[in-house]
């Protein structure tokens, strides 16, 4: 039991998923070089039309990153549907030098006979789906974010060896991807000439039901939860299911307070019930853990 | 092109075949497909007298089998594609890759589609299932444009099946869980969105609200038409607007497209709705019969009818059609 007791998840910070400007999102990184995440995941995964960082910025600010000893993987998109997408996606796929987060079936295809990582946006449901990504160069998978922890801990036990598992424990749940733009629907514009109207909401745009309650957030083509998934309380669970990494999603304030609760918490420095009332303060629209225990995912179960 | 319409039950099969339908769909009892509702799909010994009857009409006979299993459950959606091998389908429905390698290996002779539900919207994703499966179709999800489909078909190693009447996703099949957001239960773990289980019809001094899960989808005037609460179909606040801020309750008809269909290279159209009922069926088949053989008659004067483009809007959700994504212009 001592090797479980001390199993220590690595943290790791997740792509932006939204549209910020070139330079905050330089700036945001040069501030993530110095915080405690192992690693961090690079590029845009929803969009391909917003352009504020080429792939050229990308590698630079991976560069930086692993000077100052992260482990970078470039992140893809989720929704693959242009030939123009396709291009970028091998040209990611072919750089070179860092791993490569799949987030659709046709990147896996491109990673074939390379190690990969596999995000939560491709459909690992069962130990056959992990086991034959596996033969294929998988190394890492990201558990999907529907999935509960008893699902968790059956993969767990039966997953090939040397594969390494990441859950994400903090941010929006990113819920659906779509052809049809739900930010620009939101301003009257076409997609075709969208005016990239998803740099003016850093965190997204809420969506409320009729009785005013916050529900989903509108991200481009992304539909994501308006409530942030929080498996703080969990560590100690993650750890025994000897989870190698833990995944925190950037949003557009407080991100490193929030690395700092997770890595508290990691070390001992802190512990979870204490950390909580901080962690609840940084959420926008507050927190839930459904998915986690198998019931809906907007569901709030942990003591807050 | 062949036509490949729904079964949700016995009746449904039959009326189908009986109006010309080249294919029919059909799933088990059970969680192992996407339209898992009560009272509805087929226990083994009723899809082989399905089967049977579509065979003496040279029909061809799919099995779906498109949802996700997980570790607990994976032997279920095993004993399922042992039964459809031994039941002897013209083809399996699957979207797991687990379930799609058990079936490739074990049961060689089978052929398989790649469900809407693989979610595969580019061809390399196609080459993926194809490779390592040798699927021998695929169904594309409704999210790509008529020049995406186009240029997709193009790449791929396998022939293309397009959904062309009936409800309409907005998002991409298989990787869309609002509904478990609100219930617990998505097309991927339970086969079904915004489950009739978890649904509440709510009388209030005003009209009548719709919710799913506890969230409040709809809320309708006294008097105004009430439709099924379908997560993204909902009408909700986004600023100081209140809209269908996702969708709007609209069937896809693709009627128009039939050449665009056709040139492209689309081997097959398929109609939804294992969920509607054998009248549904019927109707939507017998239009569905007569606009292809008009178009294979006199391929370059094809329009649909009005009488068609009629009938069709009285069956549709919410009573109005789109094109859907294919006829977006951008990319």
């Amino acid at each position: 039991m001592t090797d479980v007791a001390s199993h220590q998840p690595r943290l790791a910070l997740g792509p932006i998923a939204y549209y910020w400007p070139r330079a905050r999102v330089q700036d945001f990184y040069t501030q993530i070089s110095t915080a405690p995440v192992d690693i961090v995941y690079l590029g845009e995964t929803v969009c391909s039309k917003r352009n504020e960082l080429r792939l050229d910025d990308w590698l630079a600010i991976a560069e930086t990153l692993t000077a100052a000893g992260k482990e970078v993987v470039l992140s893809t998109l989720a929704l693959l549907e242009a030939e123009s997408e396709l291009i970028r996606l091998r040209e990611i796929c072919n750089n070179g030098r860092y791993r490569v987060e799949a987030n659709d079936m046709g990147a896996v295809q491109l990673l074939r006979g390379q190690a990969f990582v596999v995000g939560h946006s491709v459909n690992v449901y069962n130990d056959r789906t992990l086991a034959l990504l596996a033969r294929q160069g998988l190394m890492r998978w990201v558990l999907p974010v529907e999935l509960t922890a008893a699902t968790l801990a059956d993969m767990q036990r039966l997953r090939p060896s040397g594969i390494e598992t990441e859950v994400v424990v903090y941010g929006r749940i990113p819920l659906a991807y779509s052809a049809r733009c739900f930010t620009a629907r939101a301003r009257n514009l076409p997609k075709d000439d969208c005016h990239y109207c998803c740099i003016d909401y850093p965190d997204g745009l809420v969506l409320t039901t009729q009785d005013n309650q916050g529900f989903l957030v509108l991200n481009g083509i992304q539909t994501q939860s308006a409530r942030t998934v929080n498996l703080l309380s969990e560590l100690p669970r993650l750890r025994e299911l000897q989870v190698e990494s833990i995944r925190i999603q950037p949003q557009a304030e407080h991100t490193l307070d929030i690395i700092d609760v997770f890595h508290q918490c990691l070390i001992g420095e802190q512990t979870t019930s204490e950390a909580s009332a901080a962690l609840e303060s940084f959420m926008p629209t507050g927190g839930c853990d459904g998915y986690w225990h198998g019931g809906a995912g907007m569901e709030k179960r942990y003591e807050s | 092109m062949e036509l490949v319409c729904p079964a949700g039950n016995l009746p449904s099969l039959k009326t189908a075949v009986d109006h010309g339908a080249n294919a029919v769909y059909f799933g088990f009892r059970d969680d192992t497909n996407a339209r898992h509702f009560a009272g509805l799909n087929f226990t083994p010994a009723k899809m082989a007298e399905g089967i049977e009857y579509a065979r003496r009409h040279r029909v061809r006979v799919f099995l779906a089998l498109n949802t996700y299993p997980q570790p607990d459950g994976f032997k279920r959606w095993q004993t399922a594609v042992d039964q459809a091998a031994e039941l002897g389908v013209d083809a399996l429905i699957a979207a797991d890759p687990g379930v799609l390698e058990y079936a490739s290996t074990h049961h060689p002779k089978l052929n398989l589609h790649l469900s809407v539900q693989g979610s595969a919207t580019n061809y390399e994703a196609l080459r993926f299932y194809h490779d390592l499966f040798g699927i021998k179709r695929a169904v594309l999800p409704r999210v790509l444009s008529m020049s995406q489909v186009r240029h997709t078909i193009e790449n791929s190693p396998v022939e293309i099946e397009v959904f062309a009447f009936g409800s309409l996703c907005v998002m991409v099949e298989g990787r869309c869980i609002l509904s478990s957001y609100a219930t617990g239960r998505s097309p991927n773990t339970f086969g079904a969105c915004s489950p009739a289980s978890h649904v509440e019809w709510i009388e209030t001094p005003n009209g009548l609200d719709t919710r799913l899960g506890g969230v409040l989808i709809q809320r309708h005037p006294k008097g105004e038409n009430v439709g099924y609460p379908t997560l993204c179909k909902g009408t909700f606040r986004v600023g100081n607007n209140t809209y269908h801020a996702i969708e709007e309750p609209t069937s896809l008809n693709v009627m128009e497209l039939l050449p665009e269909l056709a040139a492209a290279g689309v081997k097959a159209i398929k109609i939804e709705g294992r969920q509607r009922s054998p009248v549904y069926v019927g109707q939507v088949t017998r239009i569905w019969r007569a606009a292809l053989d008009a178009f294979e008659r006199d391929p370059a004067h094809f329009t649909p009818r009005p009488e068609w483009t009629a009938e069709l809007g009285k069956v549709s959700e919410g009573a109005q059609t789109t094109l859907g994504a294919y006829h977006r212009p951008w990319q």
